[in-house]
């Protein structure tokens, strides 16, 4: 089973440099783990006690997780996992 | 250093202006490694805030996946700051994910004058840096 999942510049120190790694799982949830066995600390920068990070997005294929199960959303064979990091910012 | 055409620095200023008083924001793409920032891509603020500013999630896609497809990176990320100096705040520092990018702020806070600076930040450090305007920068392609 593979999934792509596309890492943005700033998470590639965790995959030794590659922009896309492949993992497999039934939900976003067991695909971060099955990554995170391989890319130590990879997994922590995208999710917290609570769930996904506030400021981190991941998509899958072309839509935002966040309005599909977050860490439940179902992932398949042929899927692409994309993760930018939120631009953000302010005076505040 | 920054160097940047005029007509694309007026770019960032006019749409500080018209957004004034929210945050406006905005990436100006160019050819990957070559430092060079050509493609002016102004963004929505989807937080509307005059103290906050985030890229709308799929915009953010849509543009990361343009800029791929096109072999561009984003070399420079904009944005302003409606009542406060033009300088990182906290939460620049802590957003800030692209380390290749000169962040440029500007300040819309005196009506009759604009602040226009740039900065490197690299994990939490602030290195501010010089910003050339000139016609020799890279003509501005279409948008």
């Amino acid at each position: 089973m593979a999934i792509e999942v596309r890492i943005p510049t700033i998470l590639r120190t965790y995959t030794g440099g590659a922009k896309s790694v492949e993992g497999s799982g039934s939900t976003l949830a067991e695909l971060l783990g099955d990554l995170d066995a391989r890319y130590g600390g990879l997994r922590d920068r995208l999710q917290d006690e609570s769930g996904l990070r506030r400021f981190v997005n991941v998509y899958l294929n072309d839509e935002d997780v966040r309005f599909l199960g977050g860490l439940e959303t179902p992932v398949k064979d042929g899927d692409t996992v994309t993760v930018l990091p939120a631009v953000a910012g302010g005076a505040a | 250093m920054l160097t940047l055409h005029p007509v694309l620095r007026d770019k960032i200023v006019a749409h500080a202006r018209a957004d004034h008083p929210d945050e406006a924001c905005g990436v100006i793409a160019g050819p990957a490694g070559a430092d060079r920032p050509e493609r002016f891509i102004p963004m929505l603020n989807a937080q509307r805030s005059p103290t906050f500013y985030e890229f709308d999630s799929m915009e953010l896609l849509r543009v990361w996946r343009e800029m791929d497809d096109r072999d561009e990176e984003p070399v420079v990320i904009y944005h302003s700051h409606t009542a406060t100096e033009a300088y990182p705040s906290r939460t620049d520092i802590a957003y800030a994910n692209e380390p290749g990018a000169h962040y440029v702020l500007v300040s819309t806070r005196d009506p009759d004058d604009v602040e226009f600076r740039s900065f490197r930040i690299v994990d939490g450090t602030v290195t501010e840096e010089e910003v050339r305007i000139t016609a020799d920068a890279g003509e501005p392609v279409p948008e």
